[in-house]
C-alpha cells in the first residue's frame, strides 16, 4: 500500500493551500485519505478526476489536492457536477459534501441526483452537526443530542442518509465510519468503480463541535464509539431490530444495474441525428 | 445544412432559442415557467439534434448550477428563468466570481412573488443590475423585437464568452410571445466567440492571471490543466485568500475587464434624434408604443426621437451625454415604477427635464399615451 508520505507527494498541491483548515483530530482528513488512496487503487489519472463540494469544513476536501477541484455553493455541488459530467463524461467525478450540505439546503439536489442515476460517486461526511457555522444542529443530528442552537436537546428527528439515498433511487449505497480505513478506501473503490450515481456515508467526527456539546470526548474516544457501534451488514442480518438499535450497518448496503444518465441520453442524440437527417442546423 | 439566409415566422422566445444554437449553445438546464417555458421545450429537441444536452433540473438553483458545471466542463451554456431568476441569484454571483461564461434569459411577467404569470412587465431591470449579493459587474441585453432577439443572443453568449461573465437576456413578455418574419442568416454567416483558451504547458497555467484583454484564459476540467475554482474570493493560482491586497485585485479584476468592454457592450439605437429637442429613452416592448407615437409626434411638428437600450447594464451613459446639449425633455415609459428613469436622472443631472410613465398592472403604455406625454412636456 502506498504510504501516507508518497500519497502526499503524488496527490496533494504542492503550490501553496496548506496548511489546513481542519481542526487537530477532525475525522475529514481520514475521508480525503481514503478517497485518495482510493484513487491510487484504481489507477486513475489525475486529469481524468472533476473533485467537486458545497459549503462547510468536510466541502473544503478539494483544494487540497491536485485534481480539477470545484468548490461550489452550499448545497448545491451535485447540481453543479451534474452539469459538468453532462459536458464531459469522460470526466470521473467525485462529490464530497457534509450532511447539512447534503441533506438539509442540498436535499433536494440529492434526491434527485438519486433518481437520475447519473454516473459520479457522492461521499457524504455525515458528522451530524454543521462544523464550519459553529456547531448547529443538522438533519442527521439525533434526537435529544446537543446542538449550539438545540442546547437543551434535538427535539426533531434525524434522517438516515443511507436509507433516504436507497428510497430516492441511488443504485449504489454504501456505509462506513471513519474509524474503518481499510473498508472506507475499499468501499470509495467500489462506489467510483460502480457506473451510475453512487453514494458512500462516511460516519465522522467533529471534535470540535459535537464531542465537545454532547460530551462525547475527544477524537480517540470519538473514533472509539465508531467502532463500538459499527456492525457489518451480514452480521446485522441475523440481528434483531432490538439489538440493532444504535448501531450503525455497514459496507455495500445497495448495489444494482440501472441504466445510466449519460448513456441514455447518447441514445437520444443517437435517434435525434437520425431523425434529423443531417447536422440539424439552421431550419 | 442550409447556406441560404432562411425566412421564418418566429416568436421571440423561439428568436432566443434559434439565436443561442447559431452561436454555439450546446447545454441547457432549466425548469418550466411561465413565459419562457417555449425556449425549454424547443431547446429540448434541438440540442441533441446538434449532438448537445438538455436537462430539466429540479428547480433554478440546480439549473444555473448545472449550466456553471457545463460551461467550466468547455460547453456554451445557457438557463432560462421568470421568477425563477430569483432562486438563479446565489449561484449567478458565484458566475461572476469564478468567471464562468453562462447566460440567462429572464422572461419578465409581473411581480412581486407569483405575481401576474401571463402579462408583460419590465421589473426585473434592477433586480437584474443588483440582484445577487455583492458588489458586481454584469451585462444586460434588452431585445425590441422578434429579429433582434435573435442577434441580441447570439451577442450575449459571445459577451459571456469574452469577458468570461454571466450575460442577462432580459425580455419581456410582448417580445418573449410575438410572432414575427424574420430572416435567420446561416450560420457560417454569425459571428461567433469563443472563450480563450490557454496556450501555455499545464505547469506554467496561471488560472486568474489576467491577459492584456484583462479576461483570463479559461481551461476546462479535463483539458490537461488541473486548478481550483472557488467562489471564496481567490488569488491568482484561484485559491481562497484573506489577504486584503489579493482581494482588491480579484474584485477589481472582475470589474475592470467590463469596464474595458463598455463601448462594445453598450448597444444603443437612435431613431430620429439629429434634431431632437425631446427624446423618448426606451427599451424591450416599450420601444415599439414609442416608435408609433414618434412618427404622430413629427407629423405634428414636435422634434422628438428615441434613444432605444439594447444593453440596460452596464447603463450606457454616454447615449444620453451626447445628446444632452440640444434636449429640453427626456421621457422614460416602463412597465415599472421607474427603474431606468433613476438612471436617466442620474446622467441627467438637472440639465432636461426627465419624465416617466409607468404602468405595473399588467397592461402596456400606449403610443396614445406617450404622445399624451410628450405633447404635455413639449407645450
Ligand atoms: C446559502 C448559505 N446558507 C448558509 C451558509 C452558511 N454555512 C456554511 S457551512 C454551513 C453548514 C455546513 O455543515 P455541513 O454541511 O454539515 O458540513 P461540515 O461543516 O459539518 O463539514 C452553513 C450553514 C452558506 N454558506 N450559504
Ligand atoms: S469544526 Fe468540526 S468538522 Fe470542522 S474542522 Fe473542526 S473538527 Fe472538523
Amino acid at each position: 500500500m502506498i504510504s501516507n508520505a508518497e500519497l502526499v507527494k503524488k496527490y496533494c498541491r504542492h503550490n501553496k493551500k496548506f496548511p489546513h483548515i481542519w481542526c487537530p483530530g477532525c475525522g475529514n482528513g481520514i475521508i480525503l485519505s481514503g478517497l485518495l488512496r482510493a484513487v491510487d487503487g484504481l489507477g486513475l489519472r489525475k486529469d481524468e478526476i472533476a473533485f467537486v463540494s458545497g459549503i462547510g469544513c468536510s466541502s473544503r476536501a478539494p483544494v487540497y489536492v491536485d485534481f480539477n477541484t470545484l468548490h461550489t455553493t452550499h448545497g448545491r455541488a451535485l447540481a453543479f457536477a451534474t452539469g459538468l459530467k453532462l459536458a464531459k463524461p469522460e470526466l470521473t467525478v467525485i462529490v464530497a459534501t457534509g450532511d447539512g450540505d447534503a441533506t438539509a439546503i442540498g436535499g433536494n439536489h440529492l434526491i434527485h441526483a438519486c433518481r437520475r442515476n447519473i454516473d459520479m460517486t457522492t461521499i457524504i461526511f455525515n458528522n451530524y452537526i454543521y462544523g464550519m457555522t459553529g456547531g448547529q444542529y443538522s438533519p442527521t443530528t439525533p434526537h435529544g443530542a446537543h446542538g449550539s442552537t438545540c442546547r437543551a436537546g434535538n427535539i426533531e428527528n434525524p434522517f438516515n442518509i443511507s436509507a433516504l439515498v436507497e428510497a430516492a433511487g441511488a443504485s449504489f449505497v454504501a456505509r462506513t465510519t471513519s474509524y474503518h480505513v481499510m473498508q472506507l478506501q475499499d468501499l470509495i473503490k467500489k462506489a467510483i468503480r460502480h457506473r451510475g450515481f453512487a453514494v458512500v456515508e462516511v460516519i465522522t467526527h467533529c471534535p470540535t463541535l459535537y464531542g465537545r456539546l454532547n460530551k462525547a470526548g475527544g477524537a480517540p474516544e470519538m473514533l472509539k464509539w465508531q467502532r463500538e457501534v459499527a456492525v457489518p451488514k451480514n452480521k446485522a442480518a441475523k440481528m434483531s431490530p432490538e439489538e440493532l438499535e444504535g448501531r450503525i450497518v455497514t459496507g455495500v448496503l445497495v448495489e444494482k444495474e440501472l441504466p445510466e444518465y449519460c448513456d441514455l441520453y447518447d441514445e437520444i442524440i443517437r435517434q435525434a441525428r437520425e431523425k434529423a437527417g443531417r447536422g440539424g442546423e439552421n431550419e | 445544412m442550409k447556406k441560404s439566409t432562411q425566412y421564418r415566422l418566429l416568436q421571440g422566445n423561439e428568436a432566443a432559442a434559434e439565436g443561442a444554437l447559431a452561436a454555439g449553445v450546446r447545454f441547457f438546464a432549466g425548469y418550466p415557467i411561465t413565459p419562457s417555458t417555449e425556449i425549454a421545450e424547443i431547446l429540448s429537441v434541438r440540442l441533441p439534434e446538434l449532438g448537445g444536452k438538455f436537462i430539466q433540473m429540479e428547480d433554478e438553483i440546480g439549473s444555473i448550477a448545472a449550466v456553471i458545471g457545463a460551461s467550466i466542463g468547455g460547453v456554451k451554456a445557457t438557463a432560462t428563468s421568470g421568477p425563477g431568476f430569483s432562486l438563479m441569484q446565489e449561484n449567478l454571483g458565484y458566475a461572476c466570481l469564478t468567471e464562468v461564461p453562462l447566460v440567462i434569459v429572464n422572461v419578465m411577467r409581473g411581480g412581486p412573488s407569483t405575481g401576474l404569470p401571463t402579462s408583460p412587465s419590465q421589473g426585473d431591470v434592477m433586480q437584474a443590475r443588483w440582484g445577487t449579493h455583492g458588489d458586481h459587474p454584469i451585462i444586460v441585453l434588452s431585445p425590441a423585437s422578434v429579429a433582434e432577439t435573435f442577434h441580441y443572443m447570439v451577442k450575449a453568449v459571445n459577451f459571456s464568452e469574452k469577458y468570461r461573465n454571466p450575460v442577462i437576456m432580459l425580455m419581456d413578455e410582448v417580445i418573449g410571445h410575438m410572432r414575427a418574419r424574420v430572416s435567420l442568416p446561416p450560420w457560417s454567416m454569425v459571428e461567433t466567440v469563443n472563450r480563450i483558451i490557454p496556450n501555455m504547458p499545464p505547469e506554467w497555467y496561471v488560472p486568474y492571471e489576467r491577459t492584456s484583454m484583462g479576461v483570463p484564459p479559461m481551461a476546462s476540467f479535463g483539458s490537461g490543466y488541473r486548478y481550483h475554482v472557488t467562489g471564496l474570493v481567490h488569488d491568482e493560482q484561484g485559491f481562497p485568500t484573506g489577504k486584503s491586497s489579493e482581494a482588491r485585485d480579484n474584485i477589481m479584476g472582475i470589474f475592470k475587464k467590463i469596464e474595458r468592454g463598455f463601448r462594445e457592450v453598450c448597444l444603443v439605437d437612435y431613431h430620429r434624434m439629429e434634431d431632437a429637442e425631446h427624446a423618448i429613452v426606451a427599451y424591450g416592448c416599450m420601444v415599439l408604443s414609442a416608435m408609433s407615437a414618434i412618427e404622430e409626434l413629427r407629423d405634428d411638428g414636435i422634434k422628438v426621437g428615441l434613444i432605444k437600450l439594447g444593453t440596460l447594464w452596464p447603463f450606457p451613459r454616454f447615449a444620453l451625454e451626447h445628446y444632452l446639449p440640444q434636449l429640453k425633455t427626456i421621457l422614460v415609459p416602463e412597465l415599472n415604477m421607474g427603474q431606468i428613469y433613476r438612471e436617466v436622472v442620474r446622467v441627467d443631472m438637472g440639465r432636461a427635464a426627465v419624465e416617466k410613465i409607468n404602468k405595473i398592472n399588467g397592461e402596456l403604455i400606449t403610443p396614445d399615451e406617450i404622445i399624451k406625454a410628450v405633447r404635455g412636456l413639449a407645450r
